[in-house]
């Protein structure tokens, strides 16, 4: 098995029940596994709600860590869409030109550093500074504030083992604060100041809403992009011939970058919470208790997707959900999607091949299965042409 | 070469021509308003809903299994809409007028 495989542990409980089950701090989550199921559930928001107590529908629950509801992620329509409406245009901003060379800068400048290196961890040395410097970016704050992020190391949202650790989350929850009260002492033309300028219905965003959408944009946009970045090293890493059939034709890096995330899945599943009983799939669901849709397990439904298992970089027709479906449809796609297609070309053309040196990978712990989704560190050597 | 016509929802009335590419491709690269394509077109965002008018049908053809099963869930949709990133251009779509659904 190639050290960047992700393997899919969901199949034969897709096939057989459609189901999974996952046991969570007394509230268990009927897993939802084929593709058509998720994207159903995911429309019908009626009956399968966002707007629970705060931190519900995230798996593991946060329910006792975080007070805060994130927004638009935790509202449901009609209240989701006034929310949306804020801040749709200001997360399409990575389609500007001018972004797109700051973003080539910072990606250009990572993988020329690397380059001259022995050996760099990836996570630490590449991801996490990509995805931290290029947060500013979306953030509209100063490069400089990325130093502090990166100091937070990875696991500021969460403790070794994956458990949640109330005490990591508040050093993002007091610097958010921190940062809300400096743009209302001095507004300027960062995301902070540009929520609180903002109104719903006339009335102005409290502290409390600006803060729930900013914690979502640091939590949301972290550990997904920092592992679709080391994935794609792994995967490069043991696909060199991949490298150059970017090169070669960067006009696919687009078909690429959602092949690679369709792959990778970097977000395994989200909760909802049922509002009546109900039944999916043929198996019963009672009110007020929590089903998620499994992005990862629908990426591979093999009722869908010709080869799921494979890496097809040229798929033409590729219907994944790792970016969501429907209401609550990622938000930082753009952006998201930008800092992998400069990724995909910066590597094209600099890279000629990546040696593993050391993998330790990341195994989420899911009930009935147990998903690799990253890697906690990975070792290797960058060689340029 | 195949001229294709948009109409927004904006009631604005676009006209291309174009000779290979997708249809959604065409639409984004002129700033047609209620395209995004943000999946570049490979049937995963539906940010590319349009409504063939009913007397253009016959150039389009149906929409694949994968392409309903996205429309289906999709606010809006009809009888005619179509996916146009699954659109290729060619001599057979012109004259074209797709109505955009957002
Ligand atoms: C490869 C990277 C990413 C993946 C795979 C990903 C995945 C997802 C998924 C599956 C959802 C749907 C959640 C649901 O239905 O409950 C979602 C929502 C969201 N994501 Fe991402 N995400 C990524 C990057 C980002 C980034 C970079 C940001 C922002 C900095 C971000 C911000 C959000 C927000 C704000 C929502 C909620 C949208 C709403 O409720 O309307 N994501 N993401
Ligand atoms: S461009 Fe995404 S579905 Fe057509």
């Amino acid at each position: 098995m190639n050290t960047s495989e992700i393997s899919d542990p969901f199949k034969k409980a897709r096939i057989e029940s459609g189901c999974g089950h996952m046991e969570d701090q007394n509230d268990p989550a009927t897993m939802l596994l084929r593709l058509k199921d998720v994207r159903k559930s995911a429309h019908n928001w009626k009956t399968f709600q966002s707007g629970a107590a705060p931190g519900r529908i995230v798996i593991p629950s946060e329910v006792h860590i975080r007070e805060t509801r994130q927004i638009p992620f935790e509202v449901d329509p009609p209240e989701h869409k006034a929310y949306r409406n804020l801040v749709e245009a200001w997360f399409k901003r990575p389609l500007d030109e001018a972004y797109q060379q700051k973003l080539t800068t910072i990606v250009e400048t990572i993988i020329d550093e690397v380059l001259t290196k022995d050996n760099i961890e990836v996570v630490e040395d590449l991801s996490l500074k990509l995805q931290s410097r290029a947060l500013t970016l979306l953030l509209n704050t100063p490069f400089e504030e990325s130093e502090k992020w990166i100091s937070w190391g990875t696991h500021v949202f969460r403790s070794e083992g994956s458990s949640l650790d109330g005490d990591k989350a508040n050093i993002l929850y007091d610097y958010i604060d921190a940062e809300i009260d400096k743009a209302i002492a001095k507004p300027g033309c960062d995301l902070y100041s540009v929520l609180l300028a903002s109104e719903i219905d006339g009335k102005k965003l409290s502290k409390e809403e600006v803060k729930g959408v900013m914690i979502l944009t640091f939590a949301g946009g972290r550990d997904t992009v920092i592992n679709a970045l080391t994935n794609s090293v792994a995967y490069f890493a043991d696909n060199p011939k991949s490298i150059q059939y970017i090169k070669e034709n960067p006009e696919y890096t687009g078909k690429a970058v959602e092949e690679l995330i369709r792959y990778f899945s970097p977000l395994t599943q989200m909760g909802r919470v049922a509002t009546e009983d109900t039944v999916v799939c043929e198996h019963a669901v009672k009110a007020d208790t929590r089903i998620s849709l499994c992005w990862a397990s629908a990426n591979r439904d093999e009722t869908v997707f010709e080869n799921p298992n494979e890496v097809v970089l040229d798929r033409k027709l590729n219907p994944h959900v790792a970016f969501g479906f429907g209401t609550h449809n990622c938000l930082g796609a753009t952006h998201a999607r930008q800092i992998m297609n400069i990724f995909l070309t910066t590597i094209a053309n600099k890279v000629a091949s990546i040696d593993i040196i050391e993998a330790k990978e990341n195994i989420e712990d899911l009930g009935d299965f147990k998903r690799k989704v990253g890697y906690d560190s990975l070792t290797v050597k960058f060689h340029n042409h | 070469m195949a001229k294709i016509t948009f109409i927004t929802s904006d009631n604005e009335k676009i006209e291309l021509e174009a000779t290979s590419g997708s249809v959604m491709q065409l639409a984004v690269d002129n700033g047609v308003q209620g395209i995004d394509g943000d999946c570049g077109g490979v049937c995963s965002c539906a940010t590319c809903h349009v409504h063939v008018l009913p007397e253009h049908v016959s150039k389009t053809g149906t929409a694949s299994e994968i392409e309903q099963d996205m429309l289906e869930l999709d606010d809006n949709v009809s009888e005619y809409s179509r996916l146009c990133c699954q659109l290729d251009v060619s001599d057979a779509l012109d004259g074209v007028v797709l109505q955009v659904a957002k």
